[in-house]
């Protein structure tokens, strides 16, 4: 959370021919998945991570629920910069993203009504998810649409990717499935494997996480923070 | 007795940070130091006992279904539930505003310390969770109060733990890669691990 206030805005002026997808856009949807991810790096956004990671499609439709309303928050908020007062952009910015978010529950209540019931109420929880207001602070109140877009699907993305790997290696240890089915093999179980129940608690969400911390900034030691 | 039961359980057996693992980003944020952490968890539990009442009677009178029915039998039909995410998250922004502006009024030194993190309870998702769990598990007026004050006390509990942990962790010798952040993931799911221990507890 503390790293949110480094990125500079970048200056408004010029770049009037420049490129949909050049290569600076380019970075902004691929920097997420890497040095500036929004879980490993910039621990935004834990809480869902841990709740909706036992299932593979569980996590997959948290991370696109997650990813279309930064996307459509980013760029709302992006066309609106100018004129919200700086005063109260925290509730303007709240209730953005809480209209979308009330649209994408309905929108799961009526089509994915049991992984809806499931998501319970981390499909609201998505409004205090830190990752959207944080983008929403320090890229779409600074930059023009499109950017603010592209940053919206990186980051979502980049959020995603964790969550899919999280969620990858709990179904698959905590219950042997992998999107509902059956991947560990019966024959195994009669050898005496048993799922690993532990798995399926947050806390294990949680080691995970620190793992991959641990992996990342161990491959770049220029991440690696000293307090 | 009912009410003791009730705090006793969303303070330990289902503590906000330690089982259902919301308010994360805070939590791990500002759990740097004892001091700070003592100020934001005082911070969460004043907002928490505010909110989850405050939400209580805006979900019982006015967004039920059939709430409105107080005013005209018009109205009986009306369920504006679907708005309770906008309604909940409005109602806990102006809470926050106020203890903002009383702390910074009153506790100069605390807000100080506290920056942006008071602003940022708003996003505590412990906060609007908290306010959906009640929602969920239908509490009665009563309930709902000391709910809310429970979770906030185990909030309190949980990032105070933390924090002492940190501070002896800097101490440590921990491979680099996993100092800080990385070794406060493991913490804390190894806190989860032991407050799961309350799970069987049924009081």
């Amino acid at each position: 959370m503390s790293t949110v206030a480094v990125e500079e805005p970048r200056p408004v002026v010029a770049e009037p021919k420049e490129p949909l997808l050049s290569k600076k856009n380019r970075r902004l949807v691929s920097d997420p998945f890497g040095d500036n991810n929004p879980i490993t790096v910039q621990v935004l956004g834990i809480c869902s991570a841990l709740a909706v990671t036992t299932q593979l499609a569980n996590s997959l439709v948290m991370a696109g629920s997650v990813t279309f309303v930064i996307c459509c928050s980013n760029v709302a908020i992006s066309l609106l910069r100018a004129t919200i007062p700086p005063r109260v952009r925290m509730i303007i910015q709240l209730l953005v993203i809480a209209g979308l978010v009330v649209f994408v529950d309905q929108v799961l209540q009526a089509f994915l009504y049991d992984v809806a019931q499931e998501l319970s109420v981390y499909v609201g929880l998505i409004i205090t998810n830190c990752i959207v207001m944080g983008r929403l602070e320090a890229f779409a109140m600074a930059n023009r649409p499109w950017k603010s877009f592209l940053d919206g699907l990186g980051n979502g993305a980049g959020y995603g990717l964790i969550l899919i790997a999280v969620a990858f290696f709990r179904e698959l240890f905590g219950s042997g499935t992998l999107l509902g089915f059956q991947v560990v093999p019966q024959f195994v179980y009669d050898l005496g494997y048993v799922d690993n129940g532990v798995m399926l608690t947050p806390a294990a969400a949680m080691f995970l996480i620190g793992g991959f911390i641990w992996v990342q900034r161990g491959l770049r030691p220029k991440l690696t923070d000293v307090s | 007795m009912e009410l003791v039961n009730i705090f006793v359980r969303s303070a330990f057996i289902e503590n906000m940070v330690l089982a259902y693992f919301l308010g994360m980003c805070s939590f791990l944020a500002v759990s740097k130091t004892v001091k700070t952490a003592v100020g934001l968890g005082a911070a969460v539990i004043f907002v928490l006992s505010i909110t989850a009442p405050l939400n209580w009677l805006i979900y019982t009178f006015l967004l039920r279904d059939g709430a409105l029915g107080f005013i005209s039998p018009v109205f009986a039909e009306v369920d504006l539930t679907f708005l309770r995410f906008i309604v909940f998250i409005a109602a806990i922004a102006a809470a926050v505003q106020l203890v903002e502006m009383v702390v910074e009024r009153y506790f100069p030194r605390l807000h100080v310390s506290l920056g942006i993190f008071l602003p940022l309870i708003t996003v505590n998702c412990a906060i609007l969770g908290g306010s959906l769990f009640m929602v969920q598990r239908q509490y009665a007026f009563g309930e709902t109060v000391v709910f809310g004050a429970g979770s906030g006390f185990g909030f309190f509990l949980a990032i105070v733990a933390i924090a002492s942990i940190r501070e002896k962790l800097r101490y440590s010798n921990i491979p680099a890669p996993l100092r800080g952040l990385g070794m406060a993931f493991i913490m804390t799911g190894l806190m989860g691990l032991a407050f799961m221990s309350f799970a069987g507890i049924s009081l």
